[in-house]
């Protein structure tokens, strides 16, 4: 297989994998029953991988594709918007801190959870017109931060054992 | 370690140099170093964000009951009362107060994090229910009720 049907291959590859890791996410126990939307966000393993290795374009194909599927297979509409704008704010800033070049993938993953995090709280604050959920995010950045070291150390685990693969 | 095996280490960077690669720029030092600012001011953040919360927070009067933003109904703290709340759809979330605290008891909610939330009983405090479109939030009796729904 040569260039763009290989990178095609890959990208759907890719999406099938973050589809499979929203799974087990979902069949993870949650860890704090008090704040709902505590999540280690496995799926953002794919995208720091997709974000380093083809670019922002390719990681929010992959990412729309993502949210697409799960919100067919196990979500509802109301669960789409909140998750498109977790996901979106997420990619955005991972992408700026990577182009930066102040941090290394562990910064951009963090900067990448507790922008998801927040996401959803905007998107929350909006729909049920209640600021005072604002809260939460006292609690979602610890968590997102928490999260985003060890989804950043995945991914540089992930960078580097496909740094010889080609596409 | 470097006394051992001299030349499996290289010059600078150590070990996460050792464990990963030099294209995600983790054998840059001054990236590691902000990494850690990065998640230290975070956190810092969220314990002083945690600090003032805790200590603004006063005992409230009224737990309030939000339907899609607007306010339904408000049921006093001191009276122990259970009512169960019907929103759009079909939703229903028991509410009950008992000993000053607000919690939701039961729902018909397919997360049901409503009913797995603790007891709320200060000011500003929420109990969300989101398929629900529901909000119980409490109120100090100073609080005007439903004017100011939008702050």
């Amino acid at each position: 297989m040569q260039g763009k049907a290989k990178r095609l291959t890959f990208l759907g590859l890719a999406a099938a994998v973050a589809l499979i890791l929203s799974y087990v996410e979902m069949l993870l126990p949650p860890i704090l029953t008090a704040v709902p939307g505590i999540k280690i966000g496995l799926p953002n393993i794919v995208i720091i991988f997709l974000l380093y290795r083809f670019g922002i374009k390719d990681a929010a194909a992959v990412s729309v594709v993502r949210l697409a599927a799960v919100t067919l297979l196990f979500g509802n509409p109301v669960m789409l918007i909140y998750s498109t704008a977790g996901a979106a704010l997420s990619l955005a800033l991972m992408a700026l801190c990577k182009k930066c070049g102040l941090f290394s993938a562990v910064g951009v993953s963090i900067v990448g959870g507790v922008m998801h995090n927040l996401g959803q709280i905007l998107v929350a604050m909006l729909l049920l017109e209640t600021a005072e959920i604002g809260y939460y995010m006292i609690v979602l950045a610890v968590s997102g931060t928490v999260a985003g070291v060890f989804i950043g150390l995945c991914g540089i685990a992930l960078l580097k054992a496909m740094k010889n693969v080609r596409f | 370690m470097r006394g051992a095996l001299p030349h499996a280490l290289p010059e600078n960077g150590g070990f996460l140099r050792v464990r990963f690669g030099e294209e995600m720029g983790t054998n840059d030092r001054k990236k590691i170093r902000n990494d850690v600012i990065l998640a230290v001011v975070l956190l810092l953040l969220a314990a002083a964000a945690m600090l003032f919360w805790q200590l603004q927070k006063t005992e409230g009067d009224f737990a309030v009951v939000l339907i899609d933003g607007v306010e339904t109904a408000r049921y006093a703290l001191d009276t122990d009362t259970e009512v169960e709340i019907i929103t759009d759809g079909g939703g229903t979330n028991t509410l009950v107060i008992r000993d000053g605290e607000a919690f939701v008891e039961t729902a018909n909610c397919p997360d049901l994090v409503c009913a797995g939330h603790r007891a709320i009983s200060r000011v500003g405090e929420t109990i969300v229910c989101l398929p629900h479109k529901l909000v119980i939030k409490i109120a100090a009796s100073t609080d005007a009720g439903g004017v100011d729904m939008a702050a």
